[in-house]
């Protein structure tokens, strides 16, 4: 890697010497590193080794009243090919999607107006969409239950509008939009982040060249904005993928998602070896692939 | 150099923590050989149900023996258990379930209680001294009792509906769909199919645990939802008329409305759940003296009826019964409410490798 | 660098729209969060006319005091260390090229996509080991240790996406005018990244805040928090009392941010005067 970066450092070269650019490269490097270092550390002894030893018990045995290291087999990723898993799957990814989608609908258009405004503005919005998240989660559930149910307000509106009576309640409907209401500021603060950053002067020299607001919007704003973008997908298509309190309250635990499906494997069913397999093998997934869309020039769009 | 053996020193102590991790818990076991009756070896730390004792009752206990109490709770015996197991928990007692007390048992994650330091052990009635999941009650001391059954809506379904099963897995559910609950718990509910089918709830049989599975595969159609937080304010606030849940949650919710007459609960005549929580002593306990003096002060006559009269379920303490508020005990003893008889209820015990079977039914069941 | 201008006026309605829709989607059950604390029922979905006992109760409940205080210590706590540690670390992964910098930057994924219940289980091995070897007994600094883990990757990602791109030429421009690198860091480049922290920020707040499962595996006696308090209650069923101590917070934090703006304009006044 060493070797590959000093030619292009000495063909930035034009004003310094190449020998001087080639030690400033060497000492930004260093200082990457350092920088690096603390959370690096932090991550390694709080996260890596209990991560590992969770590995460990991937191919380890279930017993009656806990895990036995011991008799290593790989039983619990032979367990993932069940047609069961694929299809808890297939529908945990729809949700999620479907939810990252609104998510993004809806925040897009807030952070891009939330950036237009004064600097005072812009920290007060962003306080009054964290605020009702400091209120506890099981009572917010609670509180959409209320609205949802068939004697709240929703369903009362839809009469009094000639819809009849709905309840929404214990319906998939009421997961997304349960799911869009606990996750949506984790796509606000990305996008606002990078929206805010973006220089106001190349959309007006886009607007200027004749470009229809789409335009501008999808060849200016967009690209510029690409980070944010894909920051929120992450931070809501993940912990949607892996919800399950929400679709337990919300949507009556019908039918099993990923998220309670995991959790079943940790506590009832007492089967960690199955339940670290199926959370190895999801984590090695979506890793990969986020490395692989970064790889192919998703950061540079 | 100085920082090389320093790091080297991390780097072994990390090494060490990832293989004693990866081995398995082996803390020091703690015992209570040395304690006599009353005596208290420091703080109490309880970790038990929410809402399972009064805030101002465990105060009492503390001031009593001068000591502090602190409790946390939890919601599962599922999430209790590990933490009990993977050692130094820091609680003195805990109190889990049934099946959850023959688990610790076989796990060696409780401890065996020294009876001499019990006297109030006498107080316990027969019924709970010997249960199947601790023989003799060497390990656990009951603490309170109830069980899973259904709850109806009587001002809708009127008074002849059938005291089975069938109401939420029969022909008679499909008058009632979308308004019946079943509890979101694999072993309960699963249970429940099984106690219709005729079966034992304990089954390892996998042809009976299908045609539960079946069972509950096409009674879907008709939930509201699986639910296990809140089957009764669902039911009170009219959301359902048919709740699958427990005695005491039902029995205390029906008296929050305004007409507690029109809600009954029953163990349908096939049977159901007896579910008993129990005090025990983890392995590790830093303080088994106070643990083992705590559990005697709460089988005290006077204590433990002033434990169920705050929390409205059974007591396995027959001395408490008598101090019992009257609506409770006349719940408790109603004959209407266990309507196939003492026989026909189980408690639910650990089936070991077979529980996997139990959770897969369930996720197959929901699809 | 000029910020985002004014756009177009049928835009702009739009836009305005969907602000307004979006807070009222965020409030609207906040609103009922509010009414239902006043309720005199034990169940947070039922009306059974107005009463103060929840608060009242609140004020005499030493457990949901507990648990309240100790959720704010841990969340004030993990917040300033992961702002930083994840600030940082940004700013390494952004600006520079070192070695095992995609190792690294996969690291910094990971905390987010593990389901949360197995990073409850693995923290729990490992804590409880290592408590074995070190003699502590688990509480705050479990929790802390634990809530940092997840909140440094999501700090590190919100900063990132505000730093993608930008170039550092301004901050090598004030080196270049004699700055030292923590004056060009200080006055430059801190002010450049300060939104993209403010959300990290608060982000890593409201995790720590809301966090149930992780919290519960690695919590020792005395350590309860307030959502686990809560996730206890499911049981026997949650009652309004917390909803009154979810208003409790909410008025506290709006007072914090009424308090913020006036003292902004008396700083503001001061100024002017001089």
């Amino acid at each position: 890697m060493t070797a590959t970066l000093e030619p292009e450092a000495s063909i930035d070269a034009d004003v310094a010497t190449p020998e001087f650019e080639a030690a400033r490269e060497q000492q930004k490097r260093r200082q990457g590193l350092f920088m690096a270092l603390p959370a690096y550390l932090y991550l390694f002894v709080f996260f890596v080794i209990p991560l590992v030893i969770v590995i460990v018990y991937s191919f380890a045995t279930r017993t009656r009243f806990g895990t036995e290291l011991s008799g290593w087999n790989i039983d619990s990723y032979r367990r993932l090919g069940d047609p069961l898993v694929r299809d808890i799957l297939l529908r945990s990814t729809t949700l999620a999607v479907i939810t990252t989608l609104i998510c993004l609908l809806l925040a897009y258009p807030f952070a891009y107006y939330m950036s237009t405004r004064s600097e005072k503005t812009r920290n007060l919005m962003l306080v009054f969409v964290m605020i009702p998240f400091w209120t506890n989660f099981l009572v917010r559930n609670y509180a959409w239950r209320v609205i949802l149910g068939s004697d709240g307000p929703y369903s009362r509106l839809s009469e009094a509008i000639g819809f009849g009576e709905g309840r929404l309640l214990f319906t998939n409907v009421a997961v997304i939009l349960g799911l869009v209401y606990g996750f949506l500021p984790f796509m606000i603060l990305p996008l606002y982040a990078a929206i805010e950053r973006i220089d106001g002067r190349l959309l007006e020299a886009s607007r200027d060249l004749y470009a229809s607001g789409f335009q501008s919007f999808r060849h200016v704003l967009l690209p510029l904005s690409m980070p944010g973008v894909v920051a929120g997908s992450i931070l809501v298509f993940v912990p949607s993928l892996g919800a399950y309190v929400t679709p337990a309250i919300l949507g009556g635990a019908k039918t099993t998602l990923l998220g309670s499906y995991i959790v079943t494997q940790f506590l009832s069913a007492r089967d960690w070896p199955f339940g670290a397999a199926l959370s190895f093998v999801l984590m090695a997934v979506m890793l990969t692939s986020t490395i692989v869309y970064f790889r192919k020039g998703g950061r540079t769009l | 150099m100085k920082t090389k053996k320093w790091l080297g020193r991390i780097g072994s102590v990390l090494a060490i923590t990832l293989i004693a991790a990866a081995c398995g818990s082996d803390g020091s076991e703690s015992s209570a050989g040395e304690c006599a009756v009353d005596e208290v070896d420091g703080d109490l730390a309880l970790y038990n149900w929410a809402e399972y004792i009064d805030e101002e009752h465990l105060a009492a206990f503390a001031e009593e023996f001068d000591i502090s109490a602190t409790m946390d709770t939890y919601e599962s015996n599922e999430v209790m258990q590990p933490k009990i197991a993977a050692g130094n928990s820091g609680y003195d007692v805990i109190v889990p379930s049934d099946y959850m007390v023959g688990i610790l048992i076989a796990g060696e994650h409780i401890q065996e209680l020294n009876q001499d330091l019990l006297p109030n052990l006498s107080n316990i009635s027969e019924d709970f001294s010997n249960p199947s999941y601790d023989p003799d009650g060497k390990y656990s001391v009951p603490y309170q009792w109830g069980y899973t059954g259904l709850a109806v809506n009587t001002a809708v379904l009127g008074d002849d509906y059938p005291r089975s099963w069938d109401i939420v897995f029969g022909d008679y559910a499909d008058d009632y769909s979308g308004q019946i609950t079943l509890l979101d718990d694999p072993r309960e509910t699963l249970g429940a199919a099984l106690k219709s089918l005729g079966y034992s709830l304990n089954t390892t049989d996998q042809g009976e645990l299908d045609e539960a599975q079946a069972l509950i595969s096409d009674a879907k159609d008709n939930l509201a939802a699986f639910n296990t937080d809140s089957s009764d304010e669902l039911l009170t606030s009219g959301e359902t008329v048919i709740a699958h849940g427990y005695s005491g949650d039902m029995f205390t919710q029906f008296l929050e409305t305004d007409n507690p007459d029109d809600y009954a609960f029953f163990v349908p005549e096939e049977g159901g759940t007896r579910w008993i929580d129990n005090m025990a002593i983890p392995f590790d306990a830093p303080h088994p003296c106070t643990a083992h003096t705590f559990i005697n002060w709460l089988l005290d006559a006077e204590e433990g009826a002033t434990l169920s009269n705050w929390n409205y379920y059974g007591t396995p303490n027959e001395a408490a019964i008598d101090g019992l508020d009257e609506e409770l005990n006349a719940f408790l003893t109603d004959p209407a409410v266990l309507v196939g008889g003492l026989d026909s209820v189980e408690s639910i015990a650990d089936t070991g490798d077979f529980e996997t079977s139990y959770a897969d039914a369930f996720t197959r069941a929901k699809g | 660098m000029s910020g985002i201008t004014e756009p177009r006026s049928t835009t702009k309605r739009v836009l305005q729209a969907n602000i307004w829709l979006v807070y009222l989607f965020f409030y609207a059950p906040i609103l009922v969060l509010v009414i239902y604390s006043f309720s005199d029922s034990r169940n947070v979905g039922a009306w059974g006319g107005f009463t103060l006992d929840w608060y009242r109760d609140f004020g005499d409940s030493s457990a949901a005091k507990g648990a309240l205080s100790n959720s704010l210590k841990i969340a004030v706590v993990s917040t300033i260390v992961a702002v930083v540690l994840g600030t940082i670390s940004a700013l390494a992964l952004e600006r520079f090229t070192f070695r095992g910098k995609q190792v690294f930057d996969a690291l910094l994924y990971l905390p987010i996509i593990i389901p949360d219940v197995t990073m409850a289980v693995m923290l729990l091995l490992f804590f409880s080991e290592a408590a074995n070897i070190f003699g502590f007994s688990k509480g705050f600094a479990t929790i802390t240790l634990s809530h940092i883990a997840f909140s440094i990757s999501f700090v590190s990602i919100v900063v990132r996406a505000r730093l993608a791109g930008m170039d550092d030429k301004l901050e090598e421009a004030a080196v270049d005018l004699y700055a030292t690198k923590w004056q060009a860091f200080r006055h430059v480049t801190l002010p450049l990244i300060m939104p993209g922290i403010i959300g990290g920020a608060l982000l890593a707040f409201t995790l720590s805040l809301d966090d149930v499962v992780i919290t519960e595996f690695v919590t020792g006696p005395g350590w309860t928090t307030l959502p686990v308090y809560v996730f206890g209650l499911i049981r026997k069923g949650v009652t309004p009392l917390i909803n009154a101590i979810s208003v409790v917070m909410l008025v506290a934090s709006m007072g914090l941010v009424a308090l913020s703006l006036l003292t902004d304009r008396a700083r503001g006044e001061s100024a002017e005067i001089e």
